[in-house]
Parts: structure tokens; C-alpha cells; sequence
């Protein structure tokens, strides 16, 4: 049988999407008999012979390979414990905390203290969502000075944007230097009135992130409030 | 036989149920029956503390029941947990668990708080209902909703959806049922008073058609919210 639904439309738990064998169940999807049945809140998405469910909402889930951006919350012996924004703490071990030699017993506050933010990468998650962390890549680092703002962690594809677009269009207009984190926590550090004006210009692509033309749209607001401020 | 206020038996009270009410958690709704008011929000999946409640193999769900003082009908309720409010929130709890998948969470919890601003009956079916659109809304995995409704007796018909005249009337029996919206198993069946075994089959059946039309508001609470 064809599908029950629209492209993009919003499916609710519990709403069948499709009966027959003709397609195969995706991600947020689970199969009944021969129904598909989406499994969480989401836009109907249909890929090929594949139909998935993308989240609109919900916590951020640690997957391997994300830079995230998080706060220092424990140091112990061998690491710093790390607050990711999801239902999980990682751990960051000293190996893996920076390129310089840490020598026995040296203090860890020196590299990372408690209430520190840093920008870092998921190296692994174990099926008990114990996490490890690395600072070694490019552009992970201790945030100093700045703002970070939070967002909803399955909007963070649309505020980065395809090979960055949209976060560079802000990075040009504000001069900030801006660093988003797959968890949905973004840091923002320049001038305060131009940090002001990305915080507005994120929650904006927030808000309207379903929306299509949204890079132009973008555009226009940023050009918009400079403007403003000028006169 | 004409109820007291007027409506059919397999009528339900007015309904309004509404998605994302409370802006600091990660789902919430509220949902009135009649006077009945439910607000429900949910936290998480987040940390568990203390560390012996945690499950490796699956996350746990936390409900939390509570009518606010100044919610019954005239007498002010005390506030804190009482005998009735711990079990209304186990089965709550039990009630909803059979939807969710927390095996996506080991080690964590997800809390549900379920506040009464006003009651007048059947307030753990409206409790029952609000929570099951906040943990959609949270971004939950779930197999479906639950929709939650009162049947009973009430001189001596079948009715569905009790108000609390009806409730206190001689020989009435309240039934509490909670449904889960696809499958259509029941997963909270309580029961007050004395029934004749062909009127519970009665009442069940006209339980199961009533959460089909809550389920029909609580889907449109939920679109609605992501519809503006």
C-alpha cells in the first residue's frame, strides 16, 4: 500500500506510516505486522525504500565523533569529568587532555579547572554510555571569555549548515568567533553588541529552522540589524 | 436516562489538551476534562542520583502525582505526598511504562511531574493523559500514546467519563482504564465499587472507543504546537 502520509508532515508515537512490504522501517520507526509505526515525535521522511522519523525534539545523545562543548564538573586522578548536556558525563583522561607532558601527580587545575567550558570530540561511547573525550584535533580548546547559549541539539544541522554555510555567514557579518556543539550548546566570544546580534540571529534560525531559504532569509536579518544599528 | 449534567453516557466533559506549556522542561502539556486540570512535565533522560537506583540494563521513569492545596472541592488538601498520591503515581508510572522504550538510556532517569491546579474526578486518567503528550513532546521514544478516561455505573447505565456528582452518587462504580492508542491493551484497570461481570465488558468496550477520541485531541495538541 502507498504511504499515509506527506513528505515532512509530522508523525506522532503510535501513527501508522505505511502498511504492506513495500518499504522497510527506518530510524524513529518500528515495524508491527506489516504496518511501519513511527516510535517517536518527528517529520515523515522518506528515503528511497526507507522511512525514518527526524526528531524535533529531545535530549542530546552522545555519538562517537561529535565535538561537543562542555563544562568541567570533577577532576580526579587520571582526568576531568566533563558535563555533555545530555542525560551523561564523559571523561576526559590526561592522555588525551593536551600535546604538552603532564607529569605524575602534576595539579590538573593548570590545564582544566572546575567550571571550565572546553570545545572537545567524542572518541568513544560504550553501550553503557560511558563516554571518552579528546582535546587533539583541530579547533578543540578551552573556551575563555565568551557567551554560550543553548539550543535544541537536532536544530544544530540547520545552524551549521551545508559545509558550514550558515554558521559563516554569521561569522562574517558579527566578526565572532563562533564554535557549535553538536550538543546544542554554542559559544559565542567578540564584541558584546555584535555577540548580541548572532544570539538573536541562532535563535531566529531556531525557530525557523523547518523552513526552506533559510540561508537567504538569514542573510537579509543580518544585513537588516546592522543596518538599524547604524542608523 | 438523562445524566446530571446533561450529557450522553458515552459522552466525554469538554476537552482541551495543549503541548509545551513550560518553557524550562523538555516536554510538558496540560490537559482539562470538565473542572479537572492536569499539568504534567517532563525532565530528561538525565543523570540518576543516588547511584543505587541505577539501572545498567534500562533507564527508570519517575511519576510524581500531587493535587495542589487549593485543588478539591472546598476542603484545602495538605500539601506534600499522602497515602493516595504515592499510589496514584506508581500507577501512573506503571501505566505509561509499557510505551516507552528507556532501554535507549541506561543508568538515567526520566521524571514526570504531574500538578492538579483543580480537580473534580477522574484526575489520574487527565494525569495519565497530559503525561503521555509531555513525553512525546520530550522527544521520548515511545510505541504510543496513552489515553486515559474513567468508565462506570451510575444509576444502574453504563456511562463513560464520571464527573464527580456522578461519582459520589448510591452504587456507583468509577473504573479508571488507561489504553494504549494502537495496540488497543489496557494498562491500568482499577476499579470502585461492585459490577456485574457482563456490565465491565460493557464499560471496557466504551472505555476503548472513548481513548480513541482522546487520543484524536491529544495528536492535535501535539501538531498544533509545531503547526504555527
Amino acid at each position: 500500500m502507498s504511504l499515509l502520509k506527506k513528505d515532512k508532515e509530522i508523525a506522532v508515537p503510535g501513527e501508522v506510516l505505511t502498511k504492506g512490504e513495500e518499504y522497510s522501517a527506518g530510524q524513529g520507526t518500528y515495524k508491527d505486522k506489516d504496518e511501519i509505526v513511527a516510535s517517536r515525535l518527528g517529520l515523515f521522511d522518506v528515503r528511497g525504500k526507507i522511512i525514518s522519523i527526524l526528531p524535533l525534539s529531545g535530549k542530546y545523545v552522545p555519538l562517537r565523533g561529535d565535538v561537543i562543548i562542555g563544562e568541567v564538573v570533577d577532576i580526579s586522578f587520571s582526568g576531568w569529568r566533563v558535563e555533555t548536556n545530555s542525560a551523561y558525563s564523559a571523561m576526559l583522561g590526561v592522555k588525551d587532555a593536551t600535546s604538552e607532558f603532564i607529569s605524575k601527580g602534576a595539579d590538573l587545575t593548570e590545564f582544566y579547572n572546575l567550571g571550565d567550558h572546553i570545545a572537545t570530540k567524542i572518541i568513544n561511547v560504550t553501550s553503557q554510555k560511558l563516554i571518552d573525550l579528546t582535546m587533539k584535533g583541530p579547533g578543540l580548546r578551552k573556551l575563555i571569555g565568551g557567551r554560550i547559549i543553548s539550543v535544541n541539539p537536532y536544530k544544530v544541522p540547520r545552524i551549521i549548515g551545508k559545509m558550514g554555510s550558515m554558521v559563516n555567514l554569521i561569522k562574517d557579518h558579527t566578526k565572532c568567533i563562533i564554535t557549535v556543539g553538536q550538543n546544542g550548546l554554542i559559544w559565542i566570544n567578540g564584541e558584546p553588541k555584535n555577540e548580541l546580534i548572532a544570539v538573536n540571529t541562532i535563535r531566529k534560525i531556531e525557530r525557523e529552522a523547518h523552513t526552506s531559504g533559510l540561508t537567504d532569509k538569514i542573510k537579509e536579518y543580518l544585513e537588516k540589524s546592522y543596518k538599524n544599528e547604524k542608523a | 436516562m438523562k445524566r446530571p449534567d446533561g450529557r450522553n453516557v458515552d459522552e466525554l466533559r469538554k476537552i482541551e489538551a495543549k503541548a509545551g506549556i513550560i518553557k524550562r522542561a523538555d516536554g510538558s502539556a496540560s490537559f482539562k476534562i470538565g473542572n479537572t486540570i492536569a499539568y504534567a512535565a517532563v525532565y530528561g533522560p538525565r543523570n540518576l542520583y543516588p547511584r543505587f537506583l541505577q539501572n545498567p540494563e534500562k533507564g527508570i521513569l519517575r511519576c510524581n502525582y500531587n493535587m495542589m492545596p487549593f485543588s478539591g472541592s472546598g476542603e484545602r488538601i495538605r500539601p506534600g505526598s499522602s497515602r493516595r498520591s504515592k499510589e496514584i503515581s506508581l500507577v501512573t508510572e506503571k501505566a505509561l511504562l509499557p510505551v516507552i522504550n528507556l532501554g535507549e538510556f541506561p543508568n538515567s532517569v526520566i521524571d514526570i511531574f504531574i500538578e492538579f491546579p483543580q480537580t473534580d474526578a477522574g484526575s489520574r486518567c487527565a494525569g495519565i493523559c497530559a503525561a503521555s503528550i509531555a513525553l512525546a513532546e520530550a522527544g521520548v521514544p515511545m510505541k504510543e500514546l496513552v489515553a486515559a478516561v474513567a468508565v462506570g455505573i451510575v444509576n444502574g447505565e453504563v456511562v463513560v467519563d464520571l464527573s464527580k456528582e456522578e461519582e459520589d452518587m448510591d452504587g456507583a462504580v468509577d473504573i479508571p482504564i488507561a489504553i494504549t492508542t494502537k495496540s488497543n491493551n489496557i494498562s491500568l484497570l482499577q476499579m470502585d465499587g461492585m459490577i456485574k461481570q457482563e456490565d465491565i465488558k460493557k464499560a471496557i468496550e466504551l472505555g476503548k472507543k472513548a481513548s480513541q477520541k482522546i487520543f484524536e485531541l491529544q495528536k492535535k495538541a501535539i501538531k498544533d504546537k509545531y503547526n504555527v
